[in-house]
């Protein structure tokens, strides 16, 4: 074992049906760490049990060097951040980020010391005495954040915290998370189905589906080598072209009458089906020396600094995100081009 | 800024898994049956009354008196028809009142929210205190024969009503969505009584139906109003039984349990969701 | 929308105007206030006091095992079931009041009741110690009938609108259970609960044909009173007999004012 936090084996059933299974995590002192994945996958159920409301049916998680698989939520000095921003209605601001400290009977100067630090560290501090419903939903999950880290927690979790905001104050406050987690160096685990978001915040991104981790590993490498296609094609946008191998020691492979290459191994015998993917990124319009493929362009999206192209190659799509420069010239629809891309761009997968 | 984060030492190490909801239910138990005791023992006790009219067996033979007693049932229909007509006169009138509050008069809202409120604030005793004053002698004097005083009694009771068919019908119309029905119904070129009749009413038959048996409920053994105004209907026979009969009245409790029964259960049947329109 | 007011007012606002006049009305005809200076004459006073009183103890004791109740059918752990059963049996109980109610809790604790009875098996003479129905007591564990279950009513909402996540919450910040009830839960729920008990107290306050049916005149009570001056100037003084029923119209309107306020604040909490 080791790690601060570790969780090995974990499982959970709900009425026998498996929410979570064998899941397996070492999470570093101060690390940040995302659990990214679609909807219903088992994100939150695995938080849940790190913070204590459900119990795993197997396995143990070790916290500082205790097990605290069984231990009660309000002993195990957690920080949460739900999603809903659970403020409790009654309490002004100041009385919510000083609960956690009144519950543990700390004493009255210290509390209003420590209200005012983390006022201030959420740049709120002139709303001490406002009430939950008289703050917009971005003050409400600072003043969240705030009274999670009043406790001084070992460890903040926050379960898609920004989802139920608009746009814009979603991405001050992810900035500002990140800013407070580096800050105060806490070990944080964030819950999130926006790979944007894992991707920008995160030390390492863990991959879940299903119930399953399919991934485990920093942003870059998560996004630059995808270990499964679940991984390839939940993370980014991802080009998939059936093609077939021809040698698999040298890269060659064949889609139509394009000979294709790969510099990535190919673990697929000669004559197999396979897929090749590439990201829309590393595709450009110019001709190339190799991997080029002709097609018919068939709708053109502007999106703002990108323009998105997408191209007929006989009979698969493939979409080229083109970087929007002052001299780039668009593609029209019904365009003949020609796309390509290069051999360390591209992967084969089964 | 100095924000320590220093871990406080947790001092738990595993164990078994416990269920921290027992203590909980041990109390819910004993409350719920604590209450149930409350409320059986009255209506166990008034059945048990109820069978016992013949001397040293039990039967039905209080039932067969009070369906047989001269002034049973035409209390009951006198009853009864008062109710239905008090019905219909408030969904009458309310229901048009909280369309028009919904669609096109949002800001008489609040009077009318205000006035469906007032027989909450004016207890029927005072309500009739007041009707006896005002219709009781000329220049509108409605109490002089029975029928006329009958009259009033369906228009107190409709009154009586407004609380519970204004709050049934607004909920109804909210729920539907009138301004987007009424709007789609213009454009096809209906005018506003086919907009009500066909559009409106048959989308709030369950608000509207509540709003009748709640109604009917409350209505059919209402007593105060009937008794000021010397109507003979089902309340004010009630009460007689009840000081002239001995075993009767138990009978007529059970009945009038049942029939209350019936309109809330019809009500929480028609309401279920899932069962709308 | 004509109809509407005209109907209002003419079977609900001038009816109680009509008192209103009156009751500022002297003998010789002029405006005074006399009538509600006159207020103070003992049966007055009794029969106020003991609406009050009985008011105020089936508010607090129907509105505190309603609660408990609501409680206990919702979060208590017991069966699904169950909370369905109880909701429809409010309805039907919260509406059951009246001569049927009364009639009920004679045969139960009655002078020939089967309780009273009962209770004379095993040694317990009732109405020999001292208790009867047609009192203060008995009158009380009438309009409990009625009472708990209207509480019922209004408490199950109020209690699905608690969120599981304030309970998380506080239970991650290190709040025992009961550190959440008494922090959280409670004095959110606080205006639902006095509001809701308030609402109990004029339901009680301007109850008259249980009352009536149960002890007919026995009981000095506002709306006894208040029937008995209709009938027949007990009182023996007509202007008087105003005042009272414009005394009870003031009670049950602060009442409802006091509860709409108090369930505004609720709705805004919960939800
Ligand atoms: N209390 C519960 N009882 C039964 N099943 C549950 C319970 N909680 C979660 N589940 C099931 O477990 C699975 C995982 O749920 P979970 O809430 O962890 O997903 P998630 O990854 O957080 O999804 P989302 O992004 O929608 O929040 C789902 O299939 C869900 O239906
Ligand atoms: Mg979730």
């Amino acid at each position: 074992m080791s790690g601060f936090l570790s969780l090995h084996g974990i499982r959970k059933e709900f009425n026998g049906v498996v929410a979570v299974d064998t899941f397996d995590l070492d999470v570093e002192p101060g690390e940040f760490v995302s659990f990214l994945g679609p909807s219903g996958c088992g994100k939150t159920t695995t938080l849940r049990m790190v913070a204590g409301f459900e119990q795993p049916t197997a396995g143990t998680i070790r916290l500082a060097g205790k097990d605290v698989t069984y231990a009660k939520a309000n002993e195990r000095n957690i920080g949460m951040v739900f999603q809903s921003y659970a403020l409790f209605p009654n309490m002004t601001v100041a009385e919510n980020i000083a609960f956690g400290l009144r519950v543990r009977k700390e004493e009255g100067s210290a509390r209003s010391d420590r209200v005012s630090e983390l006022l201030d560290l959420i740049h709120l501090p002139d709303k001490a005495k406002s009430y939950p419903n008289e703050l917009s939903g971005g003050q409400q999950q600072r003043v969240a954040l705030a009274r999670a880290l009043a406790i001084r927690p070992q460890l903040l979790l926050l379960d898609e915290p920004l989802s139920a905001l608009d746009a814009k104050i979603r991405d001050d406050l992810r900035a500002e998370i990140r800013r407070i987690q580096r800050q105060l160096n806490i070990t944080t685990i964030y819950v999130t189905h926006d790979q944007e978001e894992a991707l920008a915040l995160s030390d390492r991104v863990v991959v879940m589906s299903k119930g399953r981790m399919e991934q485990v590993g920093e942003p870059f490498e998560i996004y630059n080598n995808p270990a499964t296609g679940f991984v390839a094609s939940f993370v980014g946008q991802l080009n998939r072209l059936p093609v077939t191998v021809e040698d698999p020691a040298l890269g060659r492979i064949r889609m139509g009458r394009n000979e294709l290459r790969t510099t990535s191994m190919i673990e697929a015998p000669t004559g197999a089906g396979v897929s090749l993917m590439m990201r829309p990124e590393e595709i450009t319009l110019d001709d190339a020396e190799e991997n080029v493929l002709e097609g018919i362009v068939e709708t053109v999206t502007f999106l703002g600094s990108i323009v998105r192209v997408q191209v007929g190659v006989e009979g698969s799509k493939v979409i080229a995100d083109l970087f929007n420069e002052r001299l780039l010239e668009l593609p029209e629809a019904g365009d003949s081009t020609r796309i390509s891309f290069p051999p360390h761009a591209c992967w084969v997968m089964a | 800024m100095t924000i320590s984060t220093a871990p406080i030492p947790v001092s738990t190490d595993a164990e078994a898994p416990e269920a921290p909801a027992r203590r909980n239910r041990f109390w819910a138990w004993v409350i719920f049956i604590m209450t149930a005791v409350y409320f059986l023992i009255p209506l166990g006790a008034t059945f048990w009354w109820s069978l016992r009219a013949e001397a040293d067996k039990l039967g039905f033979e209080a039932y067969r008196r009070l369906f047989e007693d001269a002034n049973f049932w035409p209390s009951f229909t006198e009853s009864v028809v008062n109710a239905v007509a008090a019905i219909f006169l408030s969904l009458l009138i309310i229901v048009p009142t909280a369309y028009w509050v919904t669609l096109r008069l949002p800001r008489l809202r609040p009077v009318v929210e205000f006035i469906t409120l007032l027989p909450f604030v004016i207890p029927a005793v005072v309500l009739v205190f007041g009707l006896i004053r005002l219709y009781g002698r000329p220049p509108l004097l409605l109490t002089a024969t029975y029928d006329s005083s009958r009259v009033l009694l369906i228009c107190a009771y409709a009154a009586l009503s407004f609380p519970y068919m204004f709050r049934s019908v607004d909920n109804g119309l909210r729920a539907m969505d009138v301004r987007s029905l009424t709007e789609a119904a213009q454009s096809l070129g209906a005018g506003w009584p086919t907009i009500l009749r066909r559009v409106i009413f048959p989308n709030l038959r369950v608000a509207l139906l509540s709003g009748a048996l709640l109604t009917f409920a409350i209505v059919i053994g209402e007593l105060t109003i009937a008794l000021f105004m010397a109507q003979q209907t089902f309340g004010p026979y009630m009460a007689n039984l009840t000081r002239s009969k001995v075993y009767e009245p138990s009978a007529m409790a059970v009945v009038a349990f049942a029939l209350t029964w019936a309109a809330m259960g019809t009500i929480a049947l028609i309401t279920r969701p899932g069962k709308r329109g | 929308m004509l109809p509407f007011f005209l109907f209002s007012g003419m079977f609900l606002i001038a009816p109680a105007i009509i008192l209103a006049y009156r009751s500022l009305e002297g003998p010789d005809g002029t405006l005074t206030l006399d009538n509600y200076r006159a207020l103070t004459t003992d049966t007055v006073i009794a029969a106020y006091s003991m609406s009050v009183r009985i008011s105020l103890t089936t508010a607090v004791i129907g509105g505190l095992v309603g609660f408990f109740l609501a409680w206990a059918v919702s979060m208590g752990g017991l069966p699904r079931p169950f909370r369905s059963g109880l909701t429809t049996f409010s309805g039907v109980a919260s509406n059951f009041a009246g001569v049927p109610l009364a009639a009920a809790f004679i045969f139960t604790l009655g002078r020939i009741g089967v309780l009273t009875a009962l209770f004379q098996l095993i040694g317990v003479d009732l109405y020999g110690g001292g208790f009867t129905i047609y009192s203060y007591w008995g009158l009380s564990l009438v309009y409990l009938f009625f009472q708990i279950p209207l509480m019922v009513l209004v408490m199950l909402p109020a209690l699905d609108g608690l969120k599981q996540d304030w309970r998380e919450a506080a239970e991650n910040l290190g709040a025992t259970p009961g550190q959440y009830w008494r922090r959280v839960a409670l004095p959110v729920l606080l205006p639902s609960i006095l509001g809701t008990m308030i609402l109990l107290f004029g339901n009680a306050f301007g109850a008259h044909a249980t009352a009536y049916a149960l002890t007919g005149g026995l009981l000095p009570l506002a709306t006894l009173l208040i029937g008995q001056q209709i009938s027949g100037d007990v009182l023996n003084n007509p202007g008087l007999g105003y005042a009272v029923a414009m005394g009870m119209v003031f009670i049950m309107g602060l009442s409802i004012v006091l509860y709409s306020i108090l369930q505004r604040r609720s709705e805004r909490w919960l939800g």
